[in-house]
């Protein structure tokens, strides 16, 4: 019940004249054949809700043919899509918010996964799924672009990814200690 | 149970054993994921943490992906975040900002790790916990976590501090109080960095904010709008330019150079290869549309152009625009192009340009037609449309225009006649709702017709069979309406043959009512005989008032195309027939109508044999007949609730009665149907009628039924409904006033109206726009500016006058340079919010989210938590009107500066 409060509350933002209110309300990457690859919420949505939109965008975003334009209104919202490779990454967004500067956003984020991964391919995002989302986070922030610097969010990561290598290394030798103590 | 945890550290899958897994199970995915979590729920009480986060992980990965529960791992996350380890800690906050939300009931847990990571020194841990504060971030979190949250404000990385401030919004969205904490450090934190280099995002940003003030203060636009046209002609970014656009037509429409400047780039967009600013700039050009039609009109081949893109969106945005262009003096010509373009395009499509007919037509009660005739034979051709799906609302509208506006009754008969008579028509479903109205149409205004036996064949065809129970029931009606008019029309004739001239006055002595219809049939029969375009359907109306006159000169012509004995016996066999089988129909209703049907010319052809009419047979076609001439009228929606409830009225008890009588019908135009469809009059006839058998008596006991059924009618429905009281009597249609509720909005439609009749073009019918009738009110809501209106709060006139104070500051803190000092004077203006007072308003807040009032306390609500920034700052000097709207402004001004530091690099 609360959330489907909220999610009224949601619908209304458009109207609002509140400048702050998040601007991107998720974030999905599907794949051609429709399965999901990566979402982020950044309104509430409950898990149902989640699979609903889903299954509805994909069902719209999929079968348009490539030669369309980027945007798709849906329920009162826009969704922004771009096709990269086989992979459709998508960012729904309110009525009056800018469709080519969340165009923009996503080819920065495409950007950015690149040159982490190295030319990422849809396997990449499959296997690192968490490193997508981190990278994501150092990206925007409550539905809002806080980091336009390619270089700043790959030294963010860069610099997290080695403190988990260390962590790990730390964790992996203790848990060998802790093997071999109990053999 | 060390072991077993032992076990499963050493043996558990990894992420990437789980991704591999399922990438290779193609049918049993499903299983496949069950089994894995079954795993993870055992692994994740692992007192290993790094077993532990393993499992959480890959359940992070299971819920994103495959939207499985994870809630009930929500305490084990909590315990990863708590680890010393850096990446069992990311874990952790990964599933927590996947998974936790304002119901997670164990989210308060987290405060104490929250705060101990947002003090941490390692940034990364602080920007983990801010990330998940953001996201998750409830109004007790924040509430606790706010000082931790100020202090990063003033961190020495950069990047933390910009994610610190995007945390702010949030913490100020959630816990209001919040502001008053941490205004000044905030303003200062803005003010500390350097003013960034203008991006087009900032850019973009600002124009937005400009946009949502512009239209609460007009000499804000003075001052912003020519700096948006320097911007419109230099900048290369097309998003910024768009934002330009955007903001020119949302906001700044008066200003006639602007507009002509983003009407040109308009033009730009709309002829570029990309469909992307193809679309926005027809997106862009409907925004216009209401206020500068000419900036449509400008572009019209290329809007018109865009109905075949292979876009749907683009043609979807075109068909808005087409739309809008349309008007009284081209609405035929426009509804021509639709019509012939919705025949090429694919089933959605068409049913949306049909769609998008049907409402820019009925809208303010069909003002933009003048030629009804022209739009109720483009019905008609829309309903054959092979897609057409809009049975319903073309249903609505033939009958709505059926009882609107008299004059067009004949063409509409001539169109309800065409579709009734095609049996191809009967196998499709969509089209059972029109054929319906057709049948109704038919049936009610049969007078119009000229060939009334035709009609009762078309409505008895065999292939009715394929219309669903509540659709025939419509026909078998409106048959037995026809074959009342046969009946009463042949009667008149027999009359006028036995009796010479004289008798037509006694005719009219006697039985006023009925030769009132006989005007009407002789009326008709002359434009019979005469070409279509001789035919002026007024003549049949006014009949009733100069009948004697038309009578006197058309006898003969009824004589030659009236009923003789021969053809009635025709008639009625035919029915018997027809109907015969129907008598035994599963379905109540059409059981029940046809039985009726069939009792009545059951008793017809005993009474009319051999040529003779006995005179009871005569008195109780002339009855029924009486019921069914009476004039149907629309109704107004909510006419039912204004009527006052009488005393001794048992309001319950008839409801209930009509429930059953109307229950069978489901027919969602229940209120033209209700008053429209004869059930009422049927019932109460058609039973009488086999009573009446006996004696005459029983007849007059229907009449009284029938008064009573009427009255009650009334009382339920017809209020603000003119017609029907006076009986026979066609009331001036165009003046709707009901004694007790005349309101504003009725003038406003008569005045609408008037407008609409002052030009009349189609000047080639030489034919003014028949009258339409209207309602009262709650007919129709007239489309007028709801915008404004919205806009027209207590809070946005509070901010107008403030705004005419402090223009100048706002325009200067438009230029992105922070402008320090008008902010932070205004910071101290806020200090006096009584508290309580505000938080009433949030606790309203919540219980109804989702109503526009709710947006607004919401809104103001807002307002008071910037107000409440500054504590400390105590000497607020001014209290009062002003306050509110400056608190709006200062919200207006730390949006663009938080979302400059947001944005920078």
């Amino acid at each position: 019940m609360l959330l489907s409060c909220r999610w009224f509350s949601i619908e209304y933002w458009y109207l609002d004249s509140k400048p702050t209110e998040n601007m991107i309300h998720f974030v999905l990457l599907i794949s051609r054949q429709g399965k999901v690859r990566l979402t982020k919420w950044y309104s509430p949505y409950s898990q149902k809700e989640r699979t609903k939109v889903i299954r509805e965008l994909s069902g719209v975003i999929l079968s348009r043919g490539p030669k369309l334009c980027n945007f798709v209104e849906w329920r009162g919202y826009k969704v922004v899509y771009k096709r990269y490779a086989s992979l459709y990454f998508c960012m729904c967004i309110d009525q009056d918010d800018n469709e080519l500067e969340v165009l923009e956003i996503i080819h920065h984020y495409v950007e950015i996964l690149d040159r982490y991964f190295g030319s990422v391919c849809e396997l990449d995002l499959i296997f690192n799924f968490h490193k997508a989302y981190y990278i994501l986070d150092e990206l925007l922030i409550a539905g809002e672009l806080q980091e336009s610097s390619k270089k700043t969010v790959a030294r963010l990561i860069a610099a997290q990814d080695s403190l988990v290598e260390s962590a790990k290394e730390q964790a992996s030798s203790i848990s060998n200690i802790i093997a071999q103590a109990t053999k | 149970m060390a072991s077993p945890s032992l076990m499963d550290t050493l043996f558990q899958r990894t992420l990437d054993d789980i991704i591999k897994g399922l990438r290779h199970q193609q049918a049993g995915e499903s299983a496949f994921i069950s089994k894995v979590v079954e795993e993870i729920r055992r692994e994740i009480k692992s007192t290993d943490l790094h077993t532990k986060s393993i499992a959480l992980q890959k359940l992070t990965y299971i819920n994103s992906i495959h939207f499985i529960d994870m809630s009930w791992a929500a305490f084990h996350a909590i315990e990863c975040i708590s680890s010393p380890n850096f990446s069992h800690k990311k874990v952790g906050y990964l599933a927590i900002s996947m998974s936790f939300n304002e119901s997670t009931s164990v989210i308060l847990l987290i405060t104490n790790q929250l705060r101990k990571d947002l003090k941490s020194n390692n940034e990364f841990e602080v920007s983990l916990a801010l990330d998940c504060l953001s996201r998750i971030g409830t109004a007790d979190l924040c509430r606790d976590l706010t000082p931790e949250v100020f202090t990063l404000l003033s961190s020495s990385k950069v990047f933390v501090r910009k994610k610190a401030i995007g945390v702010v919004l949030r913490v100020f969205g959630k816990y209001p109080d919040a502001v008053r904490v941490c205004f000044k450090r905030l303003v200062e934190c803005l003010d500390g960095t350097d003013p960034q280099i203008v991006s087009a995002v900032v850019g973009v940003f600002l124009l937005k904010i400009f946009a949502k003030l512009a239209p609460l203060e007009p000499r804000l636009a003075k001052r912003v709008v020519e700096p948006i046209c320097d911007h419109m002609r230099r900048t290369g970014a097309k998003s910024l330019m768009f934002e330009c656009i955007r903001t020119v037509v949302t906001s700044f429409t008066d200003y006639e150079s602007a507009v002509k400047l983003s009407v040109a780039k308009i033009r730009d967009f709309l002829v570029d290869d990309d469909p992307n600013l193809k679309y926005l700039g027809l997106h862009a050009l409907s925004i216009i549309a209401p206020n500068h039609l000419w900036a449509v009109l400008e572009n019209k081949e290329v809007v018109i152009k865009s109905l075949s893109d292979d876009d749907p969106n683009v043609k979807l945005e075109s068909l808005r625009l087409v739309a809008a262009m349309v008007s009284e003096s081209n609405v035929v010509e426009i509804c021509r192009v639709l019509v012939n373009y919705s025949l090429k395009s694919d089933p959605e499509f068409c049913n949306e340009i049909l769609g998008s007919i049907l409402s820019k037509c009925c809208q303010n009660v069909y003002e933009i037609i003048v030629d009804f005739d022209w739009y109720v034979s483009l019905l008609g051709e829309m309903s054959r449309i092979p897609h057409c799906q809009k049975g319903e609302e073309i249903e609505n509208q033939l009958i709505d225009i059926g009882m609107r506006v008299k004059d067009v009754r004949p063409e509409l008969v001539r169109v309800g006649r065409d579709l009734l008579i095609d049996p191809a028509l009967l196998g499709n479903s969509f089209l059972h709702r029109i054929l319906s109205a057709a049948a109704w149409v038919c049936g009610e205004y049969v007078e119009f017709s000229t060939k009334p036996v035709e009609l009762v064949e078309a409505l008895l065809q065999p292939r009715t069979s394929l219309l669903p129970p509540s659709i025939r029931t419509v026909y078998i009606q409106s048959a037995f309406k026809i074959l009342i008019f046969c009946l009463h029309s042949y009667l008149l004739q027999r009359e006028n043959i036995a009796d010479d001239m004289a008798s037509e006055m006694l005719g009219l002595k006697s039985q006023g009512e009925c030769s009132g219809s006989s005007a009407l049939v002789t009326g008709k029969a002359p434009a019979c005989q005469e070409q279509d375009e001789g035919f002026n359907p007024r003549d049949s109306n006014k009949s009733y008032e100069d009948l004697s006159i038309i009578n006197e000169g058309d006898v003969s012509a009824l004589l030659e195309k009236g009923f003789t004995h021969e053809s009635i016996v025709n008639l009625l066999n035919l029915i018997e027939l027809a109907l015969g089988p129907l008598s035994g129909s599963p379905d109540v209703e059409v059981q029940e109508r046809s039985k009726n049907v069939l009792g009545f010319v059951d008793l017809i052809k005993q009474e009319i044999s051999n040529g003779f009419v006995s005179e009871r047979a005569s008195k109780i076609i002339d009855m029924v007949h009486d019921a069914f001439t009476e004039e149907l009228g629309p109704v107004s929606v909510n006419a039912q609730e204004k009527v006052p409830i009488p005393d001794g009225l048992m309001l319950k008890e008839n409801l209930a009665d009509l429930d059953a009588i109307c229950g069978n019908v489901q027919l969602p135009s229940s209120i033209s149907f209700s008053m429209g469809s004869p059930f009422g009059e049927s019932v109460g006839a058609s039973v009488s009628i086999p009573q009446s058998k006996e004696e005459s008596e029983p007849s007059s006991e229907s009449t009284s039924l029938l008064a009573e059924h009427r009255k009650r009618h009334g009382l339920y429905y017809l209020p603000s409904e003119k017609n029907e009281t006076l009986a026979n009597d066609y009331p001036p249609a165009n003046d709707p006033k009901s004694s007790d509720n005349t309101n504003d909005d009725a003038q406003d439609l008569v005045k609408l109206t008037d407008k609409s009749l002052l030009p009349k073009r189609r000047s080639n019918h030489a034919k003014p726009r028949p009258v339409v009738v209207k309602l009262d009110e709650g007919d129709v809501a007239p489309i007028i500016a709801k915008k404004s209106a919205t806009r027209d709060d207590l809070l946005s006139d509070a901010v107008r006058d403030i705004l005419l104070g402090n223009v100048a500051k706002t325009a200067s803190s438009q230029s992105i340079i922070s402008d320090k000092s008008s902010s932070k004077r205004k910071g101290k203006e806020k200090l006096n919010v009584d508290l309580p007072e505000s938080r009433e308003i949030l606790g309203v807040e919540k219980p109804d989210l989702g109503n526009p009032s709710s947006r607004r306390s919401k809104h103001r609500s807002h307002g008071k938590e910037k107000s409440r920034k500054s504590p400390e700052k105590k000497n607020s000097d001014e209290i009062g009107d002003g306050e509110k709207e400056s608190r709006r402004v200062d919200i207006a001004i730390v949006g663009i500066k938080q979302n400059k530091e947001l944005k920078g690099p």
